[in-house]
């Protein structure tokens, strides 16, 4: 690990920078993920209901003390469901942010440095990112039983190109600079020089696009399943009781909009904090 | 200039060749039994059997990915295992809906963002900026569907200016087609639009920042010249290709726009599939969207060939 610790301390110091409250926007994007995450993790206790309990009471109810958000068609109630579509969401959205990022990182360092690799490798890639993420996860969600774990496998590999070009990129451009080639000079291991030195490089950058991924992640699972190509219905997420509330959206439209504006909020602070992370990281592109 | 549009034509092939395949895998990759997915919970073995043998799962790969492949070159993309009609003909009977919203999209989308655009990269740093910065960072992130039904509760359920769902073809006079096509068309673009925009911004900022803009400022040139001479010529070419990438937006965004107004398109072709398992159909859809939009990028590159002297292969 001694690789990254001498290049991991600025980024640290950035990141831990953030939190001087410099950024205000930042700040509530980080505060509104945080209670996200509380909320997914203490769901059981936050006066929820089993959410995929069919009450006998009142169906399609208007909110009220007993059902903050009203209760769905088959009279389950629509605040527990919301508060359990959080963990939906977030563990798909990191989930494949996590995966895609080090599989991408992966395939992009090979790319960028065995040449001979490089053309098949991108070509690939190319071809990838040239299916529109939703179909190609269509496409494979419909060869599969439900399941988030499928969710997660046909989001990752529609965002892996992404990943992979942008490492690829870094390590073309790190593979210029005379430090490596001073490394190369001293007679230094290829994998060694990946690992640190150029590797490094491409920590910043991955970390913003990682953040963006976790996003569009989101985004893909609640229009995945909005669509009944994403997570079983029997599991509660925000796109599914979206999809739910689709039939009767006219005359009860708070059916579909208390899970949109939680989708929203989230994936809004997310994206914020990516591109916080980007102004920190690269000045340059601050406001763009 | 002709040898670079032919070298891009030609580079276009081995894309869309590992579209094909990544496309025609799936099939071999999916985990699990895609046959027995396909055919149900409730089928017999032998029905399992027949679906395997009608995808073509029971032969060797490469054999069936060459067949397939000389199906697709002469036009036939397979048939749906619901409908027994070739997809072909189903893609073909679903097009116009699908296409009159993404073309009356990209006229809204260009038509706003790029102005939007510009406005905000003038006007840098204002409150102007930042309202056009903060639209287009809520445009990015609230889904398509959350948009549409927003705007369709606003506009056709409270205030009833417009219809709900529903498309009418531009046969029967352009007014009813607008009237049914504009709110899924402003749903459809919100994303598209903050991006454009955000590139847009992006790009005029840094032509704006060049030497030729202070020189033409200290002739005395008016602000409108400068932007629209000046800036915005040498900051189209990001604009253009954004435009081109940003097609897989409305591809994408078009199956589920469709779903929310009920617009009997290739979208709903494509959910109508999902829910019956209907593989050939999704395939085939998939395949033309992405082929769709391979070409749209070439189609872009060599504009802006065109539209820049500078690019010179």
């Amino acid at each position: 690990m001694s690789a990254i610790s001498e290049t991991s301390p600025p980024v640290l110091r950035r990141v831990a920078g953030l939190f001087i409250w410099r950024d205000p926007v930042m700040s509530i994007s980080v505060v509104v993920v945080l209670i996200l995450v509380v909320m997914a993790l203490a769901a059981p206790w936050l006066g929820t209901v089993n959410p995929g309990q069919l009450a006998a009471g009142p169906r399609a109810a208007l909110p009220s003390a007993a059902h903050w958000f009203g209760t769905d068609m088959l009279g389950r109630d629509v605040y527990s469901r919301v508060v359990y579509g959080a963990r939906v969401s977030l563990v798909i959205g990191s989930a494949v942010a996590v995966i895609s990022v080090v599989i991408g990182l992966v395939i992009g360092l090979v790319a960028g440095s065995v040449r001979w690799l490089d053309g098949v490798i991108m070509r690939i890639m190319d071809g990838l990112m040239s299916i529109p993420s939703i179909l190609l996860a269509i496409a494979l969600t419909a060869l599969t039983r439900g399941s988030v774990q499928n969710v997660i496998l046909a989001i990752t590999i529609a965002e892996l190109p992404r990943v992979a070009r942008l490492v690829r990129g870094a390590v073309l451009t790190a593979r210029e600079q005379t430090y490596v080639d001073a490394a190369i000079t001293t007679g230094l291991p290829l994998t060694w020089i990946m690992i640190r030195h150029i590797m490094p490089n491409t920590l910043a950058p991955l970390m913003v696009q990682g953040t963006h991924i976790f996003a569009h992640a989101m985004l893909i699972e609640a229009g995945l399943s909005f669509i009944g190509a994403g997570t079983p219905p029997n599991i509660p997420s925000w796109g599914n009781i979206m999809a739910e509330g689709r039939a009767l959206w006219q005359i009860k439209p708070y059916l579909v909009f208390f899970p949109a504006i939680f989708l929203s909020c989230a994936v809004l602070a997310v994206n914020m904090i990516g591109d916080g992370l980007r102004d920190r990281f690269d000045p340059r592109m601050r406001g763009t | 200039m002709l040898f670079y549009a032919a070298k891009r034509i030609i580079y276009t092939i081995p894309v869309m060749l590992v579209v094909a395949i990544v496309v025609f895998s799936l099939l071999y990759l999916a985990p699990g039994d895609p046959a027995a997915v396909i055919a149900g919970e409730q089928a017999t073995p032998q029905q399992v059997e027949l679906v395997r043998a009608s995808l073509g799962l029971d032969r060797p790969f490469l054999v069936r990915f060459l067949e397939w492949i000389g199906q697709i070159l002469s036009g036939d993309l397979g048939t749906s295992i619901f409908s027994n009609l070739p997809v072909s003909q189903l893609i073909l009977q679903r097009i116009e809906p699908t296409l009159s919203l993404m073309v009356l999209t990209l006229i809204i989308a260009v038509g706003l963002a790029v102005p939007l655009g510009i406005l905000a990269a003038w006007q840098h740093n204002t409150k102007t900026d930042k309202c056009v910065m903060t639209f287009a960072a809520f445009g990015f992130s609230v889904p398509v569907f959350v948009v549409g039904y927003s705007l369709a509760y606003v506009f056709a359920v409270q205030l009833k200016w417009l219809p709900v769902q529903g498309f009418t073809p531009i046969s029967q006079g352009l007014g009813p087609f607008l009237r049914n096509l504009i709110l899924p068309a402003m749903a459809l673009g919100s994303a598209y639009i903050a991006l454009i925009a955000r590139i847009t911004r992006a790009a005029m900022l840094e032509a704006l920042a060049q030497d030729y803009v202070r020189t033409a400022r200290a002739k005395g040139l008016n602000q409108f010249m400068i932007l629209s001479l000046h800036v915005f010529k040498n900051a189209a070419l990001p604009v253009v290709t954004v435009v081109g990438i940003g097609v897989a937006l409305l591809i994408s965004g078009s199956v589920i726009t469709e779903s929310v107004f009920a617009i009997p398109g290739l979208g709903r072709l494509t959910v109508d599939a999902i829910l019956r398992r209907d593989y050939p159909v999704i395939q085939g859809v998939v395949l033309m969207f992405s082929m769709v939009y391979v070409l749209v990028n070439l189609a872009v590159d060599l504009i802006y060939t065109l539209i820049d002297p500078r690019i010179r292969y």
